[in-house]
């Protein structure tokens, strides 16, 4: 059994290696912008809408909506970056219900590289909005013998995000293997659905966690306890 | 080893890919058409408020314009009123004036009527009175015997058409021919005027002999529907006319024909003969002849 898609090699030429996680990611990222683009290319403004119009204004204005409340002023410059993970990894996990397909989220590989993606944006948007200085600043916040928990807890969390991720994926994809070999028939399908509840939670995790880390860089002040902003959702943690 | 950092890079590379290319295509279009669809929106609620603000000062407009009609309608309507009623009013008056007037006016009549036929009959009752007198007077015979005379005298005289008229009607009827008269006439005037009717005619028929008290001073004979009349009403008539006149009490119109004759109640002086009116005339000028010289024939 492959606890990883990326032991699935299609062709490799020295250390480039062309296997299932990327080429499944590619399909996702072709899936994903032809659908948006065959929506989007005849958008109306009347005030009668197109249902799959009205469905994709529901998503995009319900991560905005998300994303301003965790806290962040202006959504529109995070939408590109927060909604795309957010969707990335909803259509990769939603995805799974179809046979033979196996989730890019459930590669260690692929969550890694999400989890350096927001270990790196949360300095770049942190800098943008308030300069090197401030930034930096905000390390040595409340006492500047903060400094080094404050990049112990920068790394601890990217990897935390990562590992959390994939262990859900990857957790769900396997039970479902599992009891596919031991219990064929009627159980894997309510767990098939229990998989996809989890990795729509994951993805709301992974982005909102993003969102917090961003927030709290651009903000200039102490990291605000995700639990407490975003109420109603104890889980999340 | 879970992790293959070529993927790892790889899966970094195309999620940043992947990101670009949703906020291009999904994130922007959408953010942008509900931009879009907000501003319409307000657009559309601040035309429609200025819409609304418009309905309510032109309802406003509406209703004091519907005010100001409904005034002057009941201004008009109570002013045409008024109007109606002095008119109406004014009418009645009209009419009772009117009525007053005509009644005034039939009683003004009425008098002058009883008035004309009290001159009348006095006038007819003082000229026969003198008529009789001036020709008891005057002559050796007595007032009949010359009434007698001057109707037979005309009967003799009678030609032409009016003579072949009565002829044919003393003829054609089996009745015998009537002579009326206001007074009682002696056997021998009877058979005088028998044979005077017979001779000149040329006819044998019967005769009757009749009083009628209402022709004063009349005599007449009649047969067949054909009638030969003498009477002094013709002259009274005139007499009375001439009184009318002087004392200019009577406009010519008032006094009817018939009221005249009923006024007079006295024989007819002309000859009447109902299809032809032709033996009327010598009757009269002979009567005024009589009236006027009583005395030339005795």
């Amino acid at each position: 059994m492959r606890l990883s898609p990326d032991d699935l090699i299609f062709w490799r030429h020295g250390f480039v290696v062309l296997n299932s996680t990327i080429l499944t990611t590619w399909l996702l990222m072709l899936g994903m912008t032809i659908g948006s683009w065959l929506i989007t290319r005849k958008l109306v403004t009347e005030s009668r809408i197109p249902r799959w119009q009205g469905f994709l204004e529901i998503v995009v204005t319900s991560i905005e909506s998300q994303i301003q409340e965790v806290g962040l002023r202006d959504p529109e410059k995070y939408l590109g970056f927060l909604g795309g993970l957010f969707l990335f990894i909803a259509v990769s996990n939603l995805c799974a219900i179809l046979p033979g397909y196996e989730p890019p989220t459930g590669s260690l590989s692929t969550t890694s590289a999400l989890a350096i993606s927001v270990f790196l944006a949360t300095p770049f948007f942190g800098v943008l909005d308030q300069g090197w200085r401030g930034y930096l600043a905000s390390y040595l916040k409340p006492t500047p013998f903060m400094l080094p928990f404050n990049v112990l807890s920068e790394i601890s969390r990217t990897f935390a995000l990562a590992i959390r991720l994939f262990g859900n994926v990857m957790s769900g994809t396997m039970i479902v293997g599992i009891l596919l070999s031991i219990t064929p028939l009627v159980f894997p399908i309510f767990m098939n659905l229990l998989g996809l509840l989890t990795g729509m939670v994951q993805a709301y995790i992974f982005s909102i966690l993003a969102t917090v880390y961003i927030a709290a860089a651009t903000r200039g002040g102490e990291e605000p306890d995700p639990i407490t902003t975003t109420k109603g959702h104890p889980w999340k943690a | 080893m879970l992790i293959n950092w070529f993927t790892v890079v790889a899966q970094a590379i195309n999620f940043l890919i992947l990101a670009w290319l949703l906020k291009r295509f999904l994130f922007k279009p959408i953010l942008h058409v509900i931009d879009e669809r907000a501003k319409g929106i307000a657009a559309q609620f601040a035309e429609a408020e200025a819409k609304k603000t418009l309905a309510q000062t032109e309802r406003d407009d509406f209703q004091h314009k519907n005010e100001t009609f409904d005034r002057d309608r009941a201004a008009l309507l109570q002013k045409a009123e008024a109007e109606a009623e002095r008119r109406r009013l004014l009418e009645l008056a009209h009419h009772e004036a009117d009525a007053v007037r005509a009644k005034r006016h039939e009683s003004l009549r009425i008098e002058q009527r009883g008035l004309s036929q009290e001159i009348g009959r006095w006038v007819q009752k003082e000229v026969f009175a003198i008529t009789r007198k001036t020709l008891a007077d005057l002559a050796a015979a007595n007032l009949e015997e010359r009434i007698v005379a001057v109707f037979l005298e005309h009967v003799r005289s009678l030609s032409g058409e009016a003579k072949d008229q009565m002829t044919a009607a003393l003829t054609t009827s089996a009745d015998p021919a009537r002579i009326r008269s206001a007074f009682d006439l002696p056997p021998a005037q009877r058979a005088t005027i028998e044979n005077a009717v017979k001779q000149s005619f040329a006819v044998e028929t019967r005769f009757e002999f009749e009083t009628a008290p209402e022709l004063i001073g009349g005599i007449e004979l009649s047969k067949g529907g054909r009638k030969l009349a003498w009477s002094i009403a013709d002259y009274l008539g005139t007499l009375e006319k001439s009184a009318r006149e002087l004392m200019h009490q009577d406009p010519p119109q008032a006094p009817k024909p018939e009221d005249k004759a009923k006024t007079d109640s006295k024989p007819d002086p002309k000859l009447e003969s109902k299809p032809k009116a032709g033996p009327v005339r010598e009757p009269r000028s002979d009567l005024a002849a009589a009236g006027m010289a009583p005395k030339a024939n005795p």
